[in-house]
């Protein structure tokens, strides 16, 4: 809240530099007698520049604080208490302040670690004091860089030029956003992982059959140390992605593309375009309900009909299904994409053989097309793997390896989900197996993604 | 269709039109693109249409193996025949039609497919070849025809598409004769090849003359005066002038005409 | 293939008998192949329009009776001594607080008492009501009034017809004593439906009856906020510096190809950076629209970089040209001639972006909006849930009375986002620009 109001008053001391230089700079073109040259920016300019020497370093600072305030003023509270008596660093002293935090803020009435009154108040005066500091230091910036613009401000001074080399670095950092996400996504990854690598073995992870990664309460118990062989999950992952899903989405979303594009007349195309595009929009959760409460009933009915008593209510053919149902319209709208790619020569060429249309569609124009589908349906399983919400709310957490669509698999996507919900313990393999299995899917998505990018790439060229 | 009524292209020098078309109007959604047009085709002839862009040459010339059926909001007026039977009649099977009057594009448009599959593919769709053997004699002797055997006849394997501009226009030219049509319909067959290659392909029109009727569709008339013996000049969807080839370019009847060849507009 | 005079083989060729029985034959079976073909494509189209047509049936089946509860009308004497209230104190100038603090719930009781066999039959939030019409006209102090107040759940359902009556009590869902009670009010005209106001305007609750779309809808509100604020400013300025700026090289490259791997990445794995990088590392409050709407923003920034590039290509250079033709400087030629053409692409992108971040769960499942909430949010960072969250949650409870509440979140989530999405398409289609 604090912050917000420093925030604020950071910006409005920035408008006034604004309205300072600009009014410097309009005196100057005054004086110039206001012919055009005699000053070389117009005055918005010259107030521009004064307002971003004066914001950058103060906002800067700012956010920099409000990042890593917190760890300096944690740090400043554990430092006034005894070396003996200092909590060790992780989880104790990640506790003992969410405590201290409640208890300043009035969130927690009462505290249970016996310290943490001790420390409120400490860590309540050490936070304003530090604060306050930053708030101050903020604002000298600020003057500062606003008076030294001000002083620049002279009829030659070239401030549209300074003011656009601004706007480019800008520009530039927002562009540099996306590589420090993907780092950042990276980073975290790898990371994490290699905490979970240090209690288990990756050749245990890639190739171990047995996921349990519940501990176990008794030390004598089976894979009391929890088992993290991913198989299971990996194989689930495929068999509802990759295998079902597509079992279901390839045939009737090229199918519906080569009826689009071929034969429908141009009104129902014109129609069912914008349609696939809102099917594409409904949201992934929408898609999880309809499995767990309508397709999942009727796929164990169909299962007891015919023979096997105990199937699954949670089975892999009711989440693969409605996978596939949801990415129909994508493969569909990549196949559309391929075969319009498809020169028309091409089709007109075989038409005018005496080819009928579907010896047309199924001898050149699918071949003709065919790096293009191949790029799409990559895409789509690559979509269909990392997919959640479905298999979360319509597929087991059970990890079992079995090619029975009637059974019930797991995912990476719901281990994830389910390992990083509920009650975390920090630092235990498995909370950070969650990572080691999202690093799997983000390199099994990536490798896909590059590798269909590259084809449908290719493929547009060839026809270009 | 009687089959005794199949003229044999072998036997040639008729004068009974191949093909003949009346009163025919073609409609683009509400664009009017052809207007009232007559003429008669026949066999022994190379025939040339000519005329500005947009004159409506090549839509006239879809409209005879009704290759106009594929694009949408066209619509045909009118009667064209095909020895003497309307090809817009219901009865008429698109398939067979298409198969007797065959095309060749501005473009060349080979399939992304061997050479060899590429003059295969109108005999298999059509089941003209019960064998691997008559397959492979009808293969060669489609590709020998268009003058392109001694070429690819060692590569049949390679991708059609990978040969160059003047071959590919050989091929598709083989692709069509490969069915054995009566009728071949050529539009603007030498508009993306180097002048080269134009003079191959002229020669090989020359070469097919007597055996199919050829109908050539140009915007280049030294062309048209070079291989056809019967000229149309289209201007505005209207068939202006139809005359012998020589007629039209020594001494044509109508001014519009003239301007034309000579160079006025176009 | 052996190689045969040509000559020979050229007039040994007869011309092709089209009427010939094989040849019809054959013909006629290449049109039935053909009809086959095509019909196998329309039902294609059929059966993918089915399956989403059955999906929004059972929606719509299961979900309209959400907007509607049942209310029991009850007979209530707002006697000043069981609300612990004096008349003459409430005349006051205190009065008004007087009356919110009163114990309407031992009114509430009292007057259910009156309702026989149905007396447990009433929320528990009933006596809300009781206070918002007293508060509304405090001269009803002591008086006698008939009112409507909500029912529980299970008489709710009952009265929607959502119990198989006809099944063995054990398996129902609902006891014979719910059922005689329901029985009584219909038969004593005590029972109506009316439209569901605290399903709009409450947050959750672990009380069918009482639970509300109202806290998740500002909670999305508040992400998107956030969202649109970040990824709208951050896309647009990476698509003008990707398309205008940005000299051919490694940087570019490397940026373009983040943008178009960042597309493609699962949005879980956007929730796994929100919490080892967010809540983690950088110690950002748990369950907030703040970290919610950052992770999202980073998820849809792509899709609105890809689009804006798009649009920001399609405007010729002869624009760009004329302007830097009478001096403008390459910056104003962007910010004043590019971007404004540019536009209408870039909007399209930005509200599909958008429609996507709003029915987005998993990256928010990790970073904790899945709490239970059950007060509107108060502000960006204190916990929050989303409309899709809700869905989720609601989905997950084992209470009969959610599965009509999810799905009429569904529905109204799904009318949000259709109007978004439609909106896009109507954008695009209006202002698409062929130059």
């Amino acid at each position: 809240m604090r912050l917000l109001i420093a925030f604020a008053m950071v910006l409005a001391l920035a408008g006034l530099a604004y309205l300072a230089g600009r009014g410097r700079a309009n005196r100057l073109v005054l004086a110039g007698g206001n012919r055009i040259g005699a000053v070389h920016s117009r005055p918005v300019y010259h107030g521009a520049y004064m307002a971003v020497l004066a914001l950058a370093p103060a906002l800067l600072l700012l956010a920099g604080w409000a990042i890593v305030g917190e760890n300096v003023i944690e740090g400043q509270v554990v430092a006034t208490m005894p070396a003996a008596s200092q909590p060790a660093p992780g989880n104790d002293r990640v506790a003992l302040m969410n405590e201290v935090r409640g208890l300043v803020t009035g969130d927690l009435p009462q505290a249970f670690n016996p310290l943490a009154p001790v420390l409120a108040p400490r860590y309540a005066a050490i936070k304003n004091n530090l604060d306050l500091l930053a708030g101050a230091l903020a604002v000298a910036l600020l003057c500062l860089g606003g008076l030294w613009g001000y002083s620049r401000i002279r009829p030659d001074f070239r401030a549209r030029n300074r003011v656009e080399a601004q706007v480019r670095v800008l520009l530039l950092v927002a562009s540099v956003v996306a590589i420090i996400t993907t780092f950042g996504i990276v980073l975290s990854l790898i990371f994490e992982s290699i905490r979970f690598f240090r209690m288990v073995s990756p050749v245990e992870f890639l190739t171990g059959l047995a996921w349990s990664p519940q501990t176990a309460l008794r030390a004598d118990q089976v894979g009391s140390t929890g088992a993290f062989g991913a198989v299971p999950l990996f194989w689930g992952t495929i068999f509802i992605g990759a295998i079902i899903a597509m079992a279901v989405a390839i045939p009737l979303g090229l199918m519906s593309a080569i009826y689009l594009t071929q034969y429908a007349q141009p009104s129902l195309r014109k129609w069912m375009k914008p349609v696939l595009e809102l099917l594409a929009g409904v949201p992934t959760v929408v898609y999880g309900f309809f499995a767990a409460l309508t397709v999942a009933p009727l796929v164990r009915q169909l299962a007891v009909m015919l023979g096997m008593v105990d199937a699954s209510a949670d089975s892999a053919l009711a989440a693969g299904l409605v996978m596939g149902v949801m990415i129909i319209p994508f493969v569909s709208s990549m196949a559309d994409d391929a075969l319009t790619a498809v020169p028309r020569a091409m089709r007109d060429g075989s038409l005018a053989m005496g080819a009928t249309m579907s010896e047309t569609v199924k001898k050149v124009m699918v071949p003709a097309a065919l790096p293009g589908i191949i790029g799409g349906v990559l895409l789509a399983v690559s979509r269909a793997i990392g997919e959640t919400m479905i298999v979360v709310m319509a597929a087991g957490l059970a990890a079992n390896l079995t090619a029975n669509p009637f059974a019930s698999v797991t995912t990476v996507t719901t281990q994830i989900v389910a390992l990083l919900t509920g009650d975390q313990e920090f630092d235990s393999a498995k909370t950070l197996s969650a990572f080691a299995l999202g690093l799997v899917l983000f390199m099994m998505t990536l490798v896909l993604n590059i590798y269909a990018l590259a084809v449908v790439k290719r493929y547009r060229e060839a026809y270009e | 269709m009687n089959p005794n009524s199949a003229p044999n292209p072998a036997m040639g020098h008729n004068n009974v039109p191949k093909m003949t078309a009346r009163d025919v109007n073609v409609f683009y959604g509400q664009k009017q693109a052809i207007r009232n047009v007559s003429i008669d085709v026949t066999s022994d002839n190379v025939t040339a249409f000519i005329g500005p862009s947009g004159c409506g040459k090549s839509t006239f010339l879809r409209c005879l193996n009704r290759m106009n059926d594929t694009v949408d909001g066209a619509r045909v007026e009118g009667r064209i025949e095909l020895d003497a039977q309307d090809i817009y009649a219901p009865a008429m099977d698109v398939v067979q039609l298409r198969a007797r009057v065959g095309m060749v594009f501005q473009k060349p448009n080979p399939f992304p497919k061997s050479i060899y599959e590429n003059v295969a593919y109108g005999p298999r769709i059509h089941g003209l070849a019960q064998a691997k053997a008559d397959m492979d004699n009808i293969v060669e002797s489609a590709l020998r025809r268009a003058g392109l055997w001694e070429e690819v006849k060692d590569r049949l394997g390679e991708s059609g598409t990978a040969m160059s501009g003047g071959q590919q226009q050989r091929l598709c030219i083989a692709r069509a004769i490969a069915v054995d049509p009566e009728v071949i319909l050529m539009d603007e067959p030498c508009s993306a090849l180097d002048p080269i290659a134009t003079a191959r392909i002229e020669e090989l029109i020359d070469e097919l003359r007597g055996r199919y009727a050829i109908v050539i569709v140009t915007h280049n008339m030294q062309q048209a005066a070079r291989v056809s013996q019967k000229t149309a000049f289209f201007h505005l969807g209207t068939l202006v002038e139809y005359d012998d080839t020589s007629a039209i370019f020594t001494n044509p009847r109508e001014t519009r005409t003239k301007d034309y060849i000579t160079g006025r507009y176009g | 293939m052996t190689a045969l005079q040509p000559s020979r083989l050229l007039s040994e060729r007869l011309p092709t008998d089209w009427e010939s029985p094989a040849m019809r034959a054959r013909i006629a079976a290449r049109y039935r192949a053909e009809r086959n073909f095509r019909r196998l494509g329309a039902a294609a189209l059929v059966i993918a329009a089915s399956f989403l047509a059955f999906l929004l049936f059972t929606i719509v089946r299961d979900g309209w009776s959400g907007f509607l509860r049942s209310e029991a009308r009850v007979v209530v004497t707002f006697t000043p001594a069981t609300l612990g209230l004096d008349p003459a104190a409430v005349a006051g100038p205190q009065g008004k607080v007087l009356l919110a603090r009163a114990d309407y719930l031992a009114l509430m009781n009292e007057a259910a008492l009156t309702l026989g066999p149905a007396s447990g039959t009433l929320s528990d939030a009933a006596w809300l009501e009781l206070r918002e019409r007293l508060v509304a006209d405090p001269a009803l102090l002591g008086k006698t009034v008939p009112v409507w107040v909500p029912v529980r759940s299970t008489i709710d359902l009952l009265a929607k017809g959502k119990f198989d009556l006809a099944a063995p009590a054990d398996s129902r869902g609902v006891s014979d004593r719910e059922v005689a009670a329901w029985r009584w009010l219909e038969r004593e005209g005590r029972l109506r439906t009316n439209f569901n106001m605290a399903f709009l305007r409450n947050a959750d609750s672990t009380e069918p009856e009482l639970a509300g779309i109202g806290g998740a809808a500002l909670g999305s509100l508040l992400t998107l906020v956030i969202t649109i604020g970040v990824a709208f400013p951050l896309g647009v300025f990476s698509a003008v510096w990707l398309e205008e700026f940005a000299p051919k090289g490694r940087l570019a490259d490397i940026i373009e190809l983040s943008i178009n791997n960042l597309a493609a990445v699962p949005s879980i794995i956007f929730g796994l950076l929100g919490l080892a990088f967010f809540l983690n590392f950088a110690g950002m409050p748990r369950s907030a629209p703040l970290v919610g709407g950052i992770t999202l923003a980073l998820m849809i920034m792509p899709v609105i970089v890809i689009a804006a590039r798009v649009a920001i290509k399609a405007v010729p250079p002869s624009i760009r040209d004329a302007a830097l033709g009478i001096g403008a400087s390459p910056i104003q030629v962007v910010f004043q001639h590019v971007l404004p053409l540019a536009l209408p692409g870039i909007m399209t992108g930005t509200i599909i972006g958008v429609a996507r971040a709003l029915g987005e769960t998993a990256p928010l499942l990790l970073i904790g909006m899945r709490a239970f909430v059950t007060d509107v949010p108060q502000g960006f960072t204190s916990p929050a849930t989303v409309l899709p969250m809700q869905v989720f949650l609601w989905s997950d409870d084992v209470q009969r009375g959610f599965v009509e509440k999810t799905s009429a979140a569904i529905l109204v989530l799904l009318v949000i986002l259709i109007a978004m999405n439609s909106l896009a398409i109507y954008l695009r289609n209006r202002f698409e620009r062929r130059w």
